[in-house]
């Protein structure tokens, strides 16, 4: 199948608009869940490029403000992107220099509106965004597609840790945590993903965000187990299968 | 492509292109399907409005707890099931509107105005819709209910009762058999408002989300239901199953 008004553009020398059809270097879950006392948010630090393990220290758990963090999985580069969108407008917010900064929720707004408005032209920011934060005491906690959809709730994860990690936090998680009990179940998260999403390396990163402010761990590695005896021999315990 | 010197990917069509980008997706659609049911009941001094709160894509649940009922005031409100950027994009569009409303005629919006405000800004996208299918309900300016229903692009009609959302096929012909809305074409013309007491009305909207949610994976979690009188709006929240 050839599009015929692709084939001309050729023909005349010029290549038709291209717009975001598949993501290149790409990130792949976040996870994330509220606390007792504000949010913790977790991801690996590998950028793919396809199979390939292209980036292997790549940060995608940010700081906007005091108050807020976000996570990014999808295409790397536009997660750059809207981080450089934010920039600006926390620059606007100091040069107001009235002490007034963009609140977790306002983020989760601004952002929502940006990946609907790209998607809207058909040339999508390729990610699934994780905003973290304190307002009023509270913790907040949403996720972005980058169709726009968005919500909020106790926990969250993107992409295959919506299927491994999110099952785990339904079961386990509380809103009255505490860091440690918080930080323990994101690890068992994080675990999972690294056994089964091939996308996911051993180096992960937890950021948090409580009323003291945020901070963003160095990476560290989970201790993993593989002799167990389904992953040494998968269908010993799945008639039918190989 | 001989005027290229350099280039990532190709163009055409990157599933079956050799040049394509690590992560070939064979397209990408600007839409998806959020799942969710929703109905309304006119009575005759009565408004009923329910909705479902599960989000889900796919076979996945995203939530257990986001509305798709948008309140523009006590006695109007907006029921938008389908894709969820969509409606809530839409939902924004009609909150600054009604606003305006208010400072240009010095008094809210009819429901009656916001159906046809519905209707116009639904077709004004009839070429890149909101895929979102939703109901318009309220008390109307004598006190009565009154439920208007879409499809995506903007036509509509007044009815006495609507189902609309991923739980529609199970809903409606109960709702048809129960209230038993009068032909048009009957002659004397019949009122075709539920004559249904409020409570046995309410009763009826709780046992068709609780069969919709047996069987719509998309129907569940929970049900939230606006209870609209002239004596004011009360709300509730019936849970569903979890599965």
């Amino acid at each position: 199948m050839v599009d015929p008004k692709a084939a001309a553009a050729v023909h005349s020398g010029h290549d038709p608009i291209k717009h975001t059809t598949s993501p290149y270097v790409t990130g792949t879950s976040v996870l994330g869940v509220t606390y007792r006392d504000g949010v913790l948010l977790a991801a690996d630090t590998l950028g793919s490029y396809g199979s390939t393990k292209r980036y292997k220290s790549f940060e995608r758990l940010c700081k906007v403000n005091d108050q807020t963090i976000i996570g990014a999985g999808g295409e790397l580069s536009d997660f750059q992107y809207i981080l450089t969108l934010l920039e600006e407008l926390s620059n606007e917010d100091f040069c107001a220099d009235d002490d007034a900064k963009l609140s977790p929720k306002e983020i989760y707004a601004y952002l929502s509106r940006v990946l609907y408005n790209r998607r809207s032209k058909m040339d999508p920011l390729w990610n699934s965004l994780v905003v973290g934060g304190v307002q009023d005491g509270k913790p907040f906690l949403g996720t972005i597609t980058m169709l726009g959809v968005h919500y909020s709730d106790d926990h969250i994860a993107t992409g295959f840790g919506q299927m491994l990690a999110r099952p785990l936090f339904r079961e386990r998680h509380r809103p009255d945590m505490s860091e440690e009990e918080a930080t323990q179940l994101l690890h068992e998260g994080l675990r999972v993903c690294y056994y089964r999403d091939k996308q996911t390396t051993n180096k992960f990163q937890i950021a948090k965000v409580t009323t003291e402010g945020t901070t963003i761990s160095e990476p560290f590695a989970l201790e993993t187990k593989w002799d167990y005896k389904a992953f040494v021999n998968p269908g010993a315990l799945a008639m039918g299968t190989w | 492509m001989a005027n290229v010197a350099y280039q990532l990917g190709s163009s055409g069509y990157a599933a079956n292109s050799a040049h394509s980008a690590p992560h070939a997706h064979p397209s990408w659609s600007p839409y998806d399907n959020n799942g969710g049911t929703c109905v309304a009941v006119a009575g005759n001094d009565y408004c009923i409005v329910a909705a479902s709160t599960r989000l889900s894509t796919g076979f996945s649940i995203l939530s257990r707890d986001v509305s798709m009922i948008f309140k523009l005031s006590d006695k109007l409100m907006i029921l938008s099931p389908g894709f969820q950027a969509d409606a809530r994009t839409l939902h924004k569009v009609l909150q600054q509107r009604y606003i305006q409303y208010q400072f240009n005629h010095s008094r809210p919006m009819s429901v009656a105005a916001c159906a046809q405000l519905l209707g116009n800004t639904l077709y004004y996208k009839r070429f890149f819709p909101y895929y979102t299918f939703n109901i318009c309900a309220g008390l109307d300016e004598q006190g009565k209910g009154a439920v208007y229903s879409y499809d995506a692009i903007g036509s509509h009609e007044r009815s006495g009762y609507a189902v609309q959302g991923s739980g529609k096929d199970l809903i409606q012909p109960v709702l048809d058999n129960q209230l038993k809305a009068a032909s048009p074409l009957v002659l004397p013309p019949e009122n075709w408002m539920s004559s249904l007491p409020l409570d046995q009305a309410v009763d009826l909207v709780k046992d068709a989300f609780v069969s919709a949610g047996e069987r719509d994976i998309y129907t569940g979690d929970a049900v939230e239901i606006y209870i609209i009188t002239k004596e004011g709006t009360r709300r509730e929240v019936v849970e569903l199953k979890k599965d």
